[in-house]
């Protein structure tokens, strides 16, 4: 049976008086790429940001790394954290720093590096990405592909043991999707970690995952590999795979 | 029974709100005893809090001395008490109008601009990215911008009580013709050091109510461009209304009692 690294348990979550997840459980294992699926508005980065702690369920547990993250102290989250990547939908850099800066950021507040071997650190990071040239650069002069692969740098930089990435590709033209893939593939077997991908980009999904798992109304109703998820009998499964207007899926 | 469930929810609604920011000034004091603090940042925000609110300040506290002068000077002449301008106006100036006015200044530009600034963090996600890296975004935001304040504020209101003197003395001369020397005695005879003292009390205070509010408006915002606005208008109304209050209450406690 493979390892896992983190786990959603029985968890249900709300906002306000809308129900995001209900009994929701998933399975990440260890050193896959871990794709999750579903409708806009399902909840999926909902999950990402409770497998950071950055959101607490109404219910059930989280574990990262057989330890329940829930109720953690912020003390112990923040270290927790520093062995988790978060690269933010639009990137999320902190646009008072150079691109540089953010990248160097974490290593600057927990790392006991010199300031030489922070920057050396960051300028490698961001030439794994093809952004070497921007270490200057404010978040500002970035495009939309390059503002994406900059936050990529910034979540890698630590050498984290899980990867989060909320919708990687969307918006980006089919070349920089691609290049994005690749990016993600690259740096999973760079860092032997594991990676848990949200996207709607069926094409790169196909390219990358180890295991899908699709979201629908508040819980995982399928998970399995490329293979098993487009072999699915489900319904709702083939309905959201085709993008077909008619099926079980409410429009 | 709306109007029962209204005041019920409005009731809830401040005590979040009170609650809200008594967690975060703890979180915040929390930061600064244990020396957590970004001292280049703090200094960048000393220059854009404090510095650049220099001119604004130094108008509005001269044009208010000046015009203080103006409705006094003439008065005073006539009833023979005109060497008492200068007393009225220092007096005015370092208890009142110098804290109040640079604190209702500042807490327009740079109450506004603190929500506006963490608020617009909060929707582009830019304050979950520091959580996520395992950054407090009160001791990485807040603490600098609270420091910053409460450094410059005092020295800004120390501006505005000169300014504003100087502004009642020149008017005094040359619309009521009180020679400076008059004019200066007279301020002199009518504040003392702790008079000065007390004003830079207030002054630290105010600072820490625009900090405070400003901070928390931000950090609070939701829903994109129209929150951070809201936030905005909501953190100068709040500041300002909070500034004024507590003026009162400490008027009372430091002069009102003597």
């Amino acid at each position: 049976m493979a390892k896992l690294i983190a786990k959603l348990d029985d968890v249900t979550m709300r906002y306000g008086d809308r129900v995001i997840l209900e009994n929701c459980s998933l399975d990440i294992v260890e050193g896959a790429i871990t794709c999750i699926i579903g409708l806009s508005g399902a909840g999926k980065s909902t999950i990402l940001r409770l497998l950071d702690a950055l959101r607490k369920p109404d219910s059930g547990h989280v574990y990262v790394k057989e330890r329940d993250i829930c109720h953690l102290p912020e003390s112990e989250l923040v270290a927790m954290r520093s062995e988790i990547g978060f690269a933010f939908q639009f990137a999320a850099l902190l646009d008072s720093l150079s691109v540089g800066e953010n990248v160097a950021l974490a290593l600057r507040e927990h790392s006991s590096l010199t300031n030489a071997e922070i920057g050396r650190r960051a300028l490698d990071t961001l030439e794994s990405v093809g952004l070497a040239h921007a270490y200057d650069l404010l978040p500002s002069e970035l495009s939309g592909g390059m503002l994406k692969r900059a936050g990529f740098a910034r979540a890698v930089v630590t050498n984290p043991d899980l990867v989060l990435f909320d919708e990687p590709t969307t918006g980006l033209d089919p070349i920089v999707t691609h290049l994005l893939t690749d990016i993600i593939k690259r740096l999973r077997e760079q860092l032997n970690a594991t990676a848990v991908v949200i996207s709607h980009d069926l094409h790169s999904i196909y390219r990358m995952a180890d295991y899908v798992a699709m979201l629908f109304e508040g819980a995982i109703i399928e998970y399995g590999s490329v293979r098993e998820i487009r072999r699915s009998a489900n319904p709702i499964v083939q309905q959201f795979l085709q993008g077909s207007e008619v099926g079980p899926i409410p429009l | 029974m709306k109007m029962l469930e209204d005041v019920g929810r409005k009731t809830n609604d401040f005590l979040e709100y009170a609650g809200g920011i008594a967690l975060l000034g703890a979180e915040t004091a929390g930061s600064i005893v244990r020396l957590r603090i970004r001292v280049g940042e703090t200094v960048n925000q000393c220059y854009l809090l404090g510095v650049q609110s220099i001119s604004i300040v130094l108008l509005t506290a001269l044009f208010t001395g000046m015009v203080f002068s103006l409705e006094s000077a003439e008065q005073a002449v006539q009833f023979g008490i005109g060497s008492l301008v200068g007393g009225a106006v220092a007096y005015t100036s370092v208890r009142e109008l110098g804290p109040m006015l640079s604190a209702v200044v500042v807490a327009g530009r740079v109450g506004a601009a603190i929500a506006a600034e963490i608020g617009s963090m909060v929707v582009t996600e830019q304050v979950e990215a520091l959580q996520s890296l395992g950054l407090s975004p009160t001791r990485f935001l807040v603490v600098p911008r609270l420091l910053a304040l409460v450094l410059m504020l005092p020295l800004l209101a120390i501006v505005a009580d000169v300014v504003s003197v100087y502004g009642g003395m020149w008017i005094a001369q040359s619309y009521a013709h009180i020679s400076n020397d008059v004019f200066i005695s007279s301020a002199r005879q009518a504040i003392g050091f702790s008079d000065v003292i007390k004003g830079l009390l207030k002054s630290l205070v105010f600072a820490v109510i625009i900090a405070m509010v400003g901070s928390y408006q931000g950090l609070t915002t939701r829903g994109g461009a129209a929150g951070v606005g809201k936030s905005t208008t909501g953190a100068v109304v709040l500041s300002i209304i909070l500034i004024f209050i507590t003026n009162f209450v400490l008027s009372y406690l430091l002069y009102g009692t003597s």
